[in-house]
C-alpha cells in the first residue's frame, strides 16, 4: 500500500508549533548543563560530543536526519564479531 | 477503529487499562515473557510466570472481550545467567500446548554479550526444533544497531530459520530496513524517551511502507502509555491516511503474523455489527 505523505506547506503548518516546542526544550536542557556548577568538568563529556554532532545534522538539508542521528548515538557495528559455539 | 496491541506487558498493568484500552478499541493483545525489574532467583520463578501468561491474564483479558496471547522464554537480561537459561529453556516446552501461547519470545540482546548471544542461539534452537514463531527483542539505545546486526547474523545463519515467522520488534529509524530488507517482520514501540513517538513510527511507515509491519505500546512496570497504539491512529488520521492503511498497520498485520501459530484459533472479522453483538452479550452475562 502505498502511503503520501504530507505536503511540505502541510506539514509545515501541522508540525510548526511542535518543531519550535522541542527546539526549545532543547535549548533549555543545554542551558541547565551550562549553568549548573561545575559546567566544564561535562565540556570533554562524549555525550555533549554526540549532541552537538546531532545538531550540525539537524542543518543539513540533505533528509534522512532522524536515520543519520540514530547512528550517531550508536555503538558501532564489526560484521567480524565472535560468534558462541 | 479495532486494533490489535502486540506487545504488551499487562502483568504490570492494572485492570483500569483493560477497560480503557477496550473502551478504545483494542481486540486482542499479545503479551511476551520478560524482565520482572528484577533477577528471578530460581526456574521456579519463571513457572509460575508462564502460568500467570497462560492461566490468569488470558482470564483477566476476557472480561474486556480482548482476547489474550503469550510468548514464552528467559529474557535477554537474565540470560546472562547461562545455567538458569538453561533450566528455563527446559521447562518451556510443558507451555508451549496452552491454547494461547503463540510461541517463543521476547528473545534478543540487551548488552550483546556473549552470554547473551549463547541463549539467543538456544532459544532459537527450541524455536526450530518445536516449530514455533519467534518474537524478537532489540536492545535499546546506543546498543540496538549493533544488536541488532548481530540478531540479524545469527538468525541469517541458521538455515532452518524462515525470516517469514520471525518479528523483529523495537525497530527504529536506523534498524527497521535490516529487519524488512531481510524478510522479517518488524514492529516499532510506541515508548516514551527511549523508543519511537507515534509521530516518527508514522514517518518510518511513509518510508518503508505497509508490509510486514505493526505497533505497539509495550506497557510494562515503566512510564509507558497502554494507549500508545491508538495515539498511533490518530496520528496517521491527522496525515489523512486511509482507513485501509491504518486498518493494516494496527490490525491485519499483527493477525496475519499470529496466524502462523501452531496453536491459532481463528476468530470473525471484528466489523461493527459483530463487535456490537459480542458487547451485548458480555452485557447480559453481567446482569444475569
Amino acid at each position: 500500500m502505498i502511503m503520501t505523505p504530507l505536503t511540505a506547506p502541510r506539514a509545515l503548518d501541522t508540525y510548526f508549533l511542535e518543531a519550535r516546542c522541542r527546539i526549545l526544550d532543547l535549548a533549555a536542557i543545554l542551558d541547565r548543563i551550562g549553568r549548573g556548577k561545575d559546567a566544564a568538568a561535562v565540556g570533554e563529556d562524549p555525550r555533549l560530543a554526540r549532541i552537538r554532532e546531532a545538531l550540525d545534522v539537524l542543518h543539513d538539508q540533505s533528509g534522512g536526519r532522524a536515520e543519520r542521528i540514530q547512528q550517531i548515538f550508536s555503538l558501532d557495528y564489526d560484521p567480524r564479531w565472535q560468534r558462541p559455539r | 477503529m479495532y486494533y490489535i496491541d502486540p506487545h504488551i506487558h499487562m502483568i504490570s498493568r492494572v485492570t483500569d487499562d483493560y477497560q480503557r484500552m477496550a473502551q478504545c478499541g483494542c481486540v486482542a493483545i499479545s503479551e511476551p515473557a520478560f524482565w520482572a525489574g528484577f533477577d528471578r532467583g530460581s526456574a521456579e520463578g519463571f513457572r509460575d510466570y508462564f502460568r500467570h501468561l497462560t492461566e490468569v491474564e488470558p482470564k483477566r483479558a476476557a472480561q474486556f472481550g480482548i482476547r489474550h496471547y503469550a510468548w514464552l522464554c528467559i529474557n535477554a537480561k537474565e540470560a546472562e545467567n547461562v545455567a538458569l537459561s538453561r533450566e528455563v529453556i527446559a521447562l518451556i516446552p510443558e507451555y508451549l500446548d496452552k491454547p494461547n501461547v503463540l510461541g517463543i519470545g521476547e528473545i534478543g540482546l540487551n548488552k550483546n554479550t556473549r552470554n547473551e548471544a549463547t541463549i539467543f542461539q538456544e532459544h532459537v534452537d527450541l524455536a526450530m526444533k518445536t516449530n514455533e514463531l519467534i518474537l524478537i527483542h532489540t536492545p535499546h539505545l546506543e546498543d540496538k544497531y549493533k544488536g541488532t546486526r548481530m540478531i540479524i547474523d545469527m538468525l541469517k545463519e541458521d538455515k532452518r530459520v524462515d525470516p517469514q515467522r520471525v518479528l523483529i520488534d523495537h525497530v527504529e529509524e536506523h534498524t527497521v530496513r535490516q529487519a524488512l530488507d531481510n524478510g522479517f517482520w518488524c514492529g516499532m514501540t510506541l515508548y516514551p524517551t527511549t523508543k519511537c513517538t507515534p509521530e516518527r513510527a508514522v514517518d518510518i511507515i511513509e518510508m518503508v511502507g505497509t508490509e510486514r509491519i505493526m505497533a505497539n505500546s509495550a506497557g510494562d512496570w515503566g512510564k509507558s502509555n497502554p494507549l500508545a497504539v491508538p495515539e498511533m491512529i490518530q496520528e496517521m488520521k491527522r496525515r489523512g491516511h486511509p482507513e485501509a492503511a491504518i486498518r493494516k498497520i494496527v490490525y491485519e498485520n499483527p493477525l496475519a503474523f499470529f496466524r502462523q501459530s501452531n496453536r491459532w484459533q481463528d476468530w470473525p472479522a471484528e466489523t461493527g455489527e459483530e463487535r456490537k453483538e459480542s458487547q451485548s452479550r458480555r452485557k447480559e452475562k453481567v446482569t444475569q
